[in-house]
């Protein structure tokens, strides 16, 4: 997916140290304007430091942040054309809704009723016309975060930054707003920077994202090149779930890698489909994403050019989807017993769950493994 | 269980009886035209208020104790937003220690800080006047004026100074738009608590004051003289009075504060 849309934001070797703490080492990145941005990582790899850099609470240590082609070195936060929907929201508990929305305006030298009309767009735009009078303190988790939204969006920021704008709120509520957010960021065309330790999150709303771990970008990618072509091992088991087996390699020959996996046999995989960037790993590795198997039954057949013969060692019922762990038959064993692998089905009509202990076959496909090595 | 509970009744009431008593006297015998302090009480009179109100020296005693309780009050409050909002804000180098220093006159006794603030001023040349007893009071106040607004401080969410800042204000016209506001309850606690520590404080008013009366040594060197003591109960029937009132006013702002911001108490201590 190529895009010629000009850079908003740009890092250059962004380093970071709080004492010896190595917070960022060499972030470089490009979003693009318009351009619905993730930064995704778990807790403590950077990504909120990443995101408080671009907004200006944190001075970097080394490199450049540029925001629409201007160095942003000596430009505080309160000069920058960003704006920051906070984890905690920070509505002001002692104002109106309407007098935190316009909170911005205040430095505006535009008339009183310009800026009353700004605000009631501005409420519009996020669902809560008419909620101009109401106490900020009385409202509820999802309302401060269209507050929050309001507010920030009031000052038409050439880029909007969100620091986990959705994980304080239930999953009914979180699932809504982040459609809200995907049609808002369409509607307005700003460019929307999120941080989140939540993949469903990255991968529902963004346009591109950025994995983090320990400071540094592991990956930069699309969601379904995330989610099929995980770039190392440990992006892979951030992302979804991978089941991961120990292999072989048997050898290498234009541009095929064959190699052994115990309980799924010899494989030959194309270059595409073999991941190189794993530095620290321990050996090969075979992964593969769960929903890319089938369990099928013993009168069944099926058009998948591999079969595994396997025992249901448990069973997790999801109403829609069904959890199967499998021991493959010849797999390599720890402990004593054959490692798990786990599978799911879709339950749709006419499909049994089948028991634990039950033997079945299982059947996939080559091209949806990945080797990392 | 009922028995036990009775009797836990009793117990508190005898408590606060012990507790009060003494108080209630006040008005009693500053209404009581008898001149000794005894039952049964005489008549009904107002002249020792008119006596009090008349007392050259009582005046100037109550001129500079309000002086020094309002510029202390102030003082020490102002010095304790900087502290609380350092401590609970920022980590720097020694931040434990320093704290540790600024609450030690809390536990200090407090003869020793008034012997050696005597002590020093004296090396320094400097001329008691009720300018060293409201440095003093400030030394006495600040811990409990850091104790109070930390409380409000630490309540705060980091983020709202730094969502007003990211909104394009200034870091003190965040400060003051927002984070003021917000702590106003802790600030108004901590002025009314300072007050009254300055308001009746004895031992340093005593070392430092030279020869200027603050109310306190005032009372005490009149304690002396019998006569004087139906007029020392009228005195201390309006500070009561005083007190009440002002304790009310704090309670009243503090309880508005928080429904103001959806009962999320600041620094409460009334």
């Amino acid at each position: 997916m190529t895009d010629d849309r000009k850079p908003m934001i740009e890092c250059r070797g962004v380093h970071k140290h709080y004492g010896d703490y190595h917070a960022l080492r060499g972030i470089d990145l490009t979003i693009r304007a318009g351009e619905f941005f993730s930064l995704l990582g778990p807790s403590g790899c950077g990504k909120t430091t990443l995101l408080r850099t671009i907004a200006g609470f944190e001075d970097i240590s080394d490199g450049a942040i540029l925001i629409d082609q201007k160095r942003m070195d000596e430009v505080p936060a309160n000069k920058r054309p960003t704006n920051m929907v906070f984890q905690s929201y920070a509505i002001f508990p002692h104002l109106t809704v309407a007098q935190n929305v316009a909170f911005g305006l205040r430095r505006d030298p535009r008339g009183k009723a310009e800026k009353a009309a700004l605000v009631e767009e501005a409420l519009a735009m996020v669902g809560l016309r008419g909620y101009g009078n109401r106490a900020a303190h009385a409202l509820s988790g999802g309302q401060r975060q269209r507050v929050a939204l309001a507010r920030a969006l009031i000052l038409k920021p050439k880029v909007l930054l969100l620091d986990e704008p959705l994980s304080a709120l239930d999953r009914k509520m979180r699932e809504q707003m982040q459609v809200e957010l995907i049609k808002l960021q369409r509607q307005v065309g700003i460019t929307f920077v999120l941080v989140t330790h939540d993949q469903e999150e990255a991968l529902v709303m963004s346009d591109r994202i950025a994995v983090m771990f320990e400071g540094e970008i592991a990956q930069l990618d699309g969601p379904e090149a995330l989610y099929a072509r995980p770039a190392n091992r440990r992006v892979a088991d951030f992302i979804g779930v991978m089941n991961f087996l120990p292999a072989q390699i048997l050898g290498e020959a234009g541009g095929t890698v064959t190699v052994e996996v115990p309980g799924l046999g010899i494989v030959e995989l194309p270059d595409r489909q073999v991941s190189r960037a794993n530095p620290d790993d321990a050996g090969p590795t075979i992964g593969f994403r769960p929903e890319t198997m089938t369990l099928v039954g013993p009168a069944q057949t099926h058009s998948q050019p591999r079969e595994t013969s396997a025992t249901i060692d448990e069973v997790v019922y999801y109403g829609d989807m069904t959890y199967y762990d499998l021991r493959l038959d010849g797999a390599a064993a720890v402990d004593g017993k054959a490692r798990p692998v786990r599978i799911s089905m879709r339950n749709v009509f006419g499909r049994d769950v089948q028991e634990v202990g039950t033997r079945t076959r299982l059947a996939w496909s080559p091209g949806s493994l990945v080797l990392f090595r | 269980m009922k028995g036990q509970g009775r009797g836990l009744q009793v117990y508190a009431l005898l408590y606060l009886l012990f507790l009060y008593a003494p108080i209630i006297l006040l008005p009693l015998f500053a209404f009581n035209s008898g001149t000794i302090i005894a039952f049964p009480l005489q008549g009904f009179t107002t002249d020792w208020f008119a006596q009090m109100w008349a007392n050259a020296t009582l005046r100037t005693a109550l001129t500079n104790s309000l002086i020094i309780a309002v510029s202390a009050s102030i003082l020490a409050t102002c010095l304790g937003i900087f502290a609380a909002r350092a401590s609970t804000r920022f980590e720097f180098p020694g931040k434990g220690g320093m704290m540790g220093f600024i609450l030690l006159p809390m536990v200090l006794p407090e003869i020793i800080v008034a012997m050696s603030l005597l002590v020093v001023l004296l090396g320094a040349g400097v001329e008691l006047s009720i300018l060293t007893v409201i440095l003093g009071h400030v030394l006495i106040c600040m811990p409990y004026a850091i104790a109070i607004l930390s409380t409000a401080f630490s309540s705060l969410d980091k983020s709202l100074e730094e969502a007003a800042y990211d909104l394009g204000e200034t870091k003190w016209s965040a400060f003051r738009l927002v984070t003021l506001p917000l702590v106003m309850p802790g600030i108004i606690s901590s002025l009314l608590i300072s007050f009254t520590i300055s308001l009746d404080e004895f031992i340093i008013a005593f070392f430092l004051a030279g020869n200027q009366p603050t109310l306190p040594t005032y009372i005490f060197s009149q304690l002396r003289f019998p006569k004087q003591i139906p007029m020392i109960m009228a005195l201390g029937t309006v500070l009561v009075a005083l007190s009440i009132v002002l304790l009310a006013l704090g309670e009243y702002f503090r309880r508005r504060g928080n429904a103001r911001m959806g009962g999320n108490p600041t620094g409460g201590f009334l």
